[in-house]
């Protein structure tokens, strides 16, 4: 019994000994950044396609053809030195950059290069079609993407793309170069290694994954022998904090560099601290509202074009969306190449109940606006229920999660919808692809990926013109064309678009060259330093 | 083998083959698979009719049509639901309880690593819930209507009616981010982390195992806030109840009978009063043990506290059903085991059902 006694004596003592102060900062080699990241399900790049995952491989994995924090709107090589493009603009031919080797010590040679790209397209995951659009098949891409030699790589598309846009797609997480050989180590039933490569990394980037803990942490090792140097941190570490007033504390205290998912309130709130900088980053992930053509009301022009002259634009993003959205009226995020900047529509009440009344709705209708449980969808969707009432639109919210909202957007069993999207490459195409071609409206041909054909909208000259600017060889022409397409889908498309997000990250002073790019998978660690 | 019971009579003890041991072993067996049939059965059937996609939660919202029938098929959701059913109940047979869609990580690992978080943050807010509120609920029976009795009722109405989330807020304002006195969200310091091998997976038991007590003390100091937050609940809630069996046996005739024979206070209160209150008190503390280990989604959440709770939740969410199934029976495992822990504790603290 003296024993026992004496344990929990000795545990007691431990106990109220161990109720000691925090540590106060980071160390000073390791950035650490609170985050929620259970978005994250697989560390794969043929398969990732979450925000906190596309982010994560741009920093393991170097691509093909990459946008560098140094300059984001450059497109340069990555694993590719130089390219070639051939007459008929079908056959592009990389050839390596020499001396390039994965984490593991293996070199980076033209073979594992054609092996990534054919092992997207042979796994066929959610982002494999940025590539096999190209017409890439599991039975063809053996010979259409193929190394020449030791250091070339000769890919070939059987469809008419622009190679400006296969380039841009070169640039893309699907794109990420993966240790073969590695890789091959841990194949299952000929799985190319798609069950160890889903929480293991084999890359060639500036950093290696050390640790995934699901909703707990992931840590990252700096690549010493990284091609541009070593990153300036040796170690980067996302804790899993899904609760931004605790991110705020967090950061306040020291005990993280960053916070990712501050509230307008929450940023507001820091902005007095010195110790703390808000820096602002323009986001591709543009927020819209669609309307169902096959709705018998809402399929009308005159309807639609009604519902964007009643959204009140620059009232929601000077108060409640302060600063993390900026009005934003076209399919192509601002910023970026072939961005259409105009902004056309402001709240004019009179104009839209005379759209109204030339539709035969002057009296007004009852819709439903589907959206997303988390905000800002709530918010906005009351402002635009709000919005719609002051021209007899009698609205209903229906708040869903995304699991349960998309596959009624999907079945095309929504009235209006509040959402989402963003570019999931740098090419105005990839939008346009959503946005503006819907080859095959009926309701079995299943495009459901396509906006376009969700919202059962189909227009012959859209289609037209989103197939030439894909098609365009001349980069001028081709700019054009996306602009005549984003004005056009203004006009007679079945979207409101209403912002592009404005991401606000907040940082301890100390800490520095953090870059985040207008796309999901550009947010670059090697630079930061403190 | 015989004993003597009271009345001196000789009666045979039933040995360890004895038919009626057999019996119960296998009736206790029968109706534990009953009890996972009809829970596993139950949540597999609510989790598909649910209008969530299990299939949009692997390939995301954009994935076009070929790439949704293609994952589909391979969760075998083409095949009726009895068949599913079936499938799984063999995969569990196997002690496979799947692959969770949300880590990529087999379920059972997933389990093994978020149930000892809530394990240690569950037991350390019952021990609280035990120590304190106990002796809180007798001494507001013994002194019903007076200050010590007031007191502890507003504790209790404060434990039990503040938001947790609101508190846990509140308290990680004060006592990490104003006095400094304990760590903020987490387990542990990041620095800290994969130091030691995981052992149980209860980090002051694996950091007393390697003797590391600076990583002891750090986990005691993300610890300590957290498990007094869910722990004041507990506490309120035990108090409460204690009070209220209290009085109730305060007030029999049996206690009136032992104050005239001259027993002291504390024998009157302790001894007899209390001890009979105990075997509606292991109801009671069981209860609110085993709801702790299903996880207390808001604690883990203000706190960044990788336990059971918020897997389950983030698994539902996602319509991970693998991962929602195991995470059902574990909660199931640590009712029924709590249940019987409490069956053999009314034997030790009430001859009657010996």
């Amino acid at each position: 019994m003296n024993k026992i006694k004496r344990l929990l004596l000795a545990f007691t003592a431990a106990t109220v000994l161990g109720i000691s102060p925090s540590h106060a900062a980071t160390p000073d080699d390791t950035f650490v950044m609170a985050k929620d990241i259970a978005d994250i399900i697989t560390m794969d790049p043929a398969e990732v396609f979450e925000l906190t995952t596309g982010e994560i491989i741009a920093n393991i994995y170097d691509r093909i053809m990459m946008f560098e924090p140094e300059d984001l709107q450059t497109l340069v090589g990555g694993v590719a030195e130089s390219w070639d493009v051939s007459e008929d603009g079908k056959t592009i031919t990389f050839k390596i950059r020499p001396g390039l080797k994965f984490h593991s010590g293996n070199p980076v040679r033209a073979e594992d290069v054609a092996w990534s790209l054919q092992r997207v397209v042979k796994l066929n995951k959610t982002p494999a079609f940025i590539v096999t659009q190209f017409g890439w098949t599991a039975d063809n891409v053996d010979d259409l993407i193929k190394a020449t030699d030791d250091t070339h790589v000769q890919i070939t598309i059987t469809e008419e793309f622009s190679p400006g846009l296969v380039l841009n797609a070169m640039s893309a997480g699907v794109a990420s170069v993966v240790d073969k050989e590695l890789v091959m180590q841990h194949e299952k039933d000929g799985d190319l290694g798609y069950e160890w490569l889903k929480s293991n990394s084999a890359g060639s980037g500036a950093f290696e994954l050390k640790a995934w803990k699901a909703n707990e942490i992931v840590t990252l090792e700096a690549n010493a022998d990284y091609r541009h140097g070593a990153p300036g941190m040796k170690r980067v570490i996302l804790r899993h904090v899904p609760e931004p007033s605790a991110q705020r504390l967090l950061l306040e205290k020291g005990d993280v560099d960053m916070a990712r998912n501050l509230t307008p309130d929450q940023i507001k709130g820091i902005e007095g601290n010195a110790d703390v900088a808000i820096d602002g980053y323009p986001k591709g992930t543009l927020v819209y509202m669609a309307a169902n053509a096959a709705h018998p009301i809402l399929g009308k022009p005159e309807v639609t074009q009604a519902l964007r002259h009643l959204v009140d634009y620059e009232g929601m993003a000077d108060s409640f969306l302060a600063g993390q959205f900026v009005v934003h009226q076209a399919f192509w995020p601002g910023g970026l190449w072939g961005a259409l900047e105009e902004t056309p529509y402001a709240r004019d009440v009179d104009k839209a109940k005379s759209l109204l009344d030339a539709a035969g709705h002057g009296e007004g209708f009852k819709v439903t606006i589907h959206t997303l449980t988390n905000s800002p969808f709530p918010e906005i969707a009351q402002s635009v229920q709000a919005n719609l009432a002051q021209a007899g639109i009698d609205s209903d919210i229906v708040t869903l999660e995304g699991k349960t909202l998309w596959p009624k957007y999907r079945a095309r069993e929504h009235d209006l919808i509040l959402a989402r999207w963003s570019p999931d490459y740098v090419d105005p195409h990839s939008n346009a692809d959503a946005f503006a071609h819907n080859p095959d409206n009926r309701l079995e041909a299943k495009l459901t990926g396509v906006l376009a054909w969700r919202n059962a909208w189909a227009d012959s000259a859209s289609n037209e013109l989103a197939v030439m600017a894909r098609n365009e060889l001349d980069l001028g022409k081709r700019e054009q064309q996306y602009l005549d397409l984003q004005r056009m889908l203004q006009k007679t498309g079945p979207y409101v678009i209403m912002f592009q997000q404005n991401e606000q990250v907040a940082r301890r002073k100390n800490l520095e060259g953090f870059v985040s790019g207008s796309n999901f998978d550009l947010v670059f660690y090697r630079n930061v330093t403190k | 083998m015989a004993e003597s019971t009271a009345s001196g009579q000789q009666t045979a003890r039933p040995s360890l083959a004895s038919p009626s041991i057999i019996t119960n072993v296998l009736g206790v067996v029968a109706s534990l698979a009953l009890t996972f049939i009809g829970l596993t059965a139950i949540t597999f059937v609510i989790g598909r009719v649910m209008p969530a996609d299990p299939v949009l939660a692997i390939v995301g919202d954009r994935a076009g049509q070929d790439v949704y029938d293609q994952v589909y098929r391979e969760l075998g959701l083409d095949k009726p639901i009895y068949v599913q059913y079936l499938r799984y109940l063999g995969q569990l047979a196997d002690g496979d309880l799947g692959t969770s869609i949300m880590t990529a990580q087999p379920v059972m690992e997933d389990i093994l690593r978020f149930f000892p978080a809530t394990l240690e943050l569950a037991t350390i807010a019952t021990l609280l819930g035990i120590f304190v509120g106990v002796p809180m609920g007798v001494l507001a029976a013994v002194n019903q209507g007076r200050w010590p009795d007031h007191i502890v009722r507003i504790v209790g109405l404060f434990g039990y009616s503040a938001p947790v989330f609101w508190l846990g807020m509140v308290a990680l304002l004060i006592f990490y981010a104003k006095l400094d006195w304990v760590a903020g969200p987490g387990r542990l310091d990041v620095f800290y982390d994969g130091v030691i091998d995981p052992v149980t997976g209860v980090i002051l038991i694996d950091a007393a195992l390697a003797r590391d007590w600076d990583i002891f003390n750090n986990a005691v100091s993300h610890l300590i806030l957290p498990a007094s937050i869910l722990g004041t609940f507990t506490l309120a809630y035990i108090a409460r109840m204690t009070r209220s069996f209290m009085l109730d046996q305060l007030s029999q005739e049996y206690v009136l009978t032992a104050r005239v024979k001259g027993a002291s206070e504390r024998v009157v209160i302790w001894r007899h009063a209390f001890r009979n209150v105990l075997v509606q008190l292991i109801t009671i503390i069981g209860l609110t043990y085993a709801s702790l280990l299903e996880g207390s989604v808001l604690t883990e959440t203000v706190f960044a506290w990788p336990g059971i709770g918020q897997y389950i939740t983030n698994s539902l969410f996602n319509n991970d059903m693998n991962a929602v199934l195991g995470g059902t029976i574990v909660v199931g495992v640590c009712f029924v085991g709590i249940n019987m822990l409490s069956d053999l504790l009314y034997r030790l603290v009430d001859p009657r059902v010996r």
